[in-house]
């Protein structure tokens, strides 16, 4: 099993002033795996991906990215590193093109320097066109190609998602973490999100999935992991997960799939 | 130099380039005919573009609210005056100095934007203003024990432009056309004041500029997708400051004479309505505001007095008073009905999307 391992967390804690937001996680996500982050409001899952993605220091436990240790890097160092993310409420620069949008996300694997950029360089330039084309390539990837030059604040939302996904596999990412990719989505538009991320996948890169849409979580994920009150209750195939007793309390013993799927 | 240009017509766009160099060209002679002074007031109206411009890298692309932007211009002004005058008996040329004041007004910027990185808003309002308080304070009282820069008195018979044995001072007669002082330094003004633009606009439209605006767009998105903020927010304060270095260069050999009074907080804060009237972000509208601020109380003060002896027969009203009055009513009336400034940043979204689909 070892050697396709992507993510190891080992024993993660967090504390938020008296509030136990994460307690002692530990889970393992192999590479090329859909790997589904669930649990009811208020479990910890945001929590976890922003000390995952150096936001916050974690208070105690340890990450291994792609065999090296995580912890104490900045969030743009996480970032180089491979780890691309979403944001749960949509963070797009709002004032910027799609396209832009997508450009910045470039940022992390060019080198332009002040100079560079002053004088043109024929390095710059190539860079630039580069750029460019991959931006156009990664609209066209997640279908808002026909609105690359509209700023990103006159999206519709699900466009919005869309984009910042684009966004965050155009640092090249080799784990992609989605925060609620598919709320306030309808029926059509989370279908069209399964077949985004399933490409995303076969594409080969790992993803690491928080989603309140049971269906959708059940339906593409390999593995789950579930947290309550911070701690992991359950890891699993998902299937298992889903019968499992423990996981049916935390969620006020009602069917996942009528409580928690939402619009 | 793209965005002057409509893509449509190719043709009509050199045309209008052309004009507008030609006009740039006969435009002192033009001002000399009205009167010379129009000429020191075009320059130093150039000046506020280039202040203008270099605020704009700090507050218009990276977000940052700088209100103590004056104390760039002050340290690039000091920079000219203490190694070109009788003060120290230093007369280095000004192409050593002018770099040398753009480097001391950069690293000024560095020191402002270190201990500030994790402010932004009112708070780093307020510490930038006060910045910029320190450094007049400093340039007043630094005259005791080591005199080094006269204090209030300020340092008077600052030198010229000098190349050779040409002189940017002195009125010269070439081919039967007779350049004066200010009508040279405005050719070397407009010079300058085109590099610096298309700096901002290479800037702008590159990877740098991209990360400048996430930046200003949200910073932690920007962290997120592998923006070192830290630097980059620097190198923004760095630039920014490093073109006021250059402005205030200028200034001190153009006017011979420079004190602490020439960079009082209002200074800050009228470039700053320049960058805000104009429209944050956006190069054309951050000169058209800098033009706008700099000739419109001009104009007024030259015809305020007039118009009321016309209309009234007798000057009812100071001139002075009445002038900053409909000054302040138009900037209110523009921040009421153009609250993103004549040219917003959205505008160049457009120009983009018409480059862009070719």
């Amino acid at each position: 099993m070892s050697g396709n391992e992507l993510l190891i967390a080992q024993g993660i804690t967090k504390r938020f002033g008296g509030v136990q937001a994460l307690s002692e996680v530990s889970f393992t996500i192999r590479e090329r795996e859909i790997y589904g982050l669930i649990g009811p409001n208020g479990a910890g899952k945001t929590s976890l991906f922003n000390v995952l993605t150096g936001i916050y220091p974690a208070d105690a436990g340890r990450f291994t990215f792609d065999g090296r240790v995580l912890i104490g890097l900045k969030p743009n160092e996480v970032a180089a590193r491979g780890i691309a993310r979403t944001f749960q409420n949509i963070r797009l620069f709002g004032n910027l093109s799609a396209l832009e949008n997508v450009m910045v996300g470039r940022h992390v694997r060019t080198h332009a320097t002040v100079f560079g950029a002053i004088f043109r360089t024929a390095g710059t330039r190539a860079e630039e066109r580069a750029i460019e084309k991959r931006g156009y390539e990664l609209l066209e990837y997640v279908g808002v190609a026909r609105r690359a030059n509209d700023l990103a604040k006159h999206l519709a939302y699900g466009d919005q998602r869309r984009l910042e996904i684009a966004r965050a596999l155009a640092t090249d990412p080799r784990l992609l973490a989605l925060d609620e990719p598919a709320a306030g989505m309808n029926a059509t538009e989370t279908a069209a999100l399964r077949a985004l991320l399933e490409r995303i996948r076969q594409d080969g890169t790992t993803i690491l999935l928080i989603e309140h849409d049971m269906k959708l979580v059940m339906s593409i994920c390999d593995r789950v992991l579930v947290l309550d009150y911070g701690k992991k209750i359950a890891e699993g195939i998902a299937s298992t997960v889903q019968k499992d007793e423990k996981v049916v309390a935390a969620y006020l013993g009602g069917d996942i799939e009528l409580d928690l799927k939402r619009a | 130099m793209h965005a002057l240009i409509d893509v449509k017509h190719p043709a009509v766009a050199k045309i209008g380039v052309v004009l507008i160099a030609v006009a740039l060209a006969v435009l002192p002679f033009a001002l000399v005919g009205i009167g010379t002074a129009w000429v020191r007031i075009t320059n130093l109206a150039i000046l506020y573009v280039l202040l203008s411009l270099g605020l704009n890298i700090v507050v218009g692309f990276a977000g940052l609210l700088d209100l103590g932007y004056i104390a760039f211009y002050a340290v690039g002004a000091y920079t000219y005056a203490l190694l070109a005058s009788p003060h120290f008996g230093l007369h280095w040329p000004f192409w050593v100095i002018l770099p040398i004041g753009a480097l001391v007004a950069c690293f000024f910027g560095v020191l402002l934007g270190t201990p500030t990185l994790k402010l932004r808003g009112d708070y780093l309002a307020i510490v930038t203003l006060g910045f910029g308080e320190i450094v007049r304070i400093f340039l007043n009282n630094l005259s005791l024990p080591v005199n080094i820069t006269n204090g209030a008195q300020g340092i008077a018979g600052i030198d010229p432009f000098r190349f050779g044995t040409f002189s940017f001072a002195t009125t010269q007669r070439v081919a039967g056309v007779t350049f004066s002082g200010p009508v040279k330094y405005y050719y070397l003004l407009l010079i300058i004041v085109l590099v610096v633009i298309v700096i901002n606009l290479r800037l702008q439209d590159s990877r740098i500029g991209r990360a400048w605006e996430a930046i200003r767009e949200d910073e932690i998105a920007a962290r997120a997708m592998g923006i070192n903020t830290r630097n980059m927010k620097l190198l923004a304060f760095a630039m920014g400051a490093s073109f006021g270095g250059v402005a205030g260069g200028m200034f001190s050999a153009i006017q011979g004479f420079i004190s602490p009074e020439s960079f009082v907080l209002v200074e800050s804060v009228n470039i700053l309505a320049m960058v805000v009237l104009g429209g944050m972000g956006n190069i054309w509208g951050v000169i058209l505001g800098a033009l706008l601020l700099s000739f419109v109380p001009e104009v007024l003060r030259y015809t305020v007095g007039p118009v009321q002896q016309s209309l009234f027969g007798r000057t009812l009203i100071d001139p002075e008073v009445i002038r900053m009055l409909l000054f302040g009513i138009t900037l209110v009336a523009m921040m009421l009905f153009r609250p993103a400034g004549i040219l917003p940043s959205a505008l160049r979204k457009r120009e983009l999307e018409s480059g862009r689909t070719t």
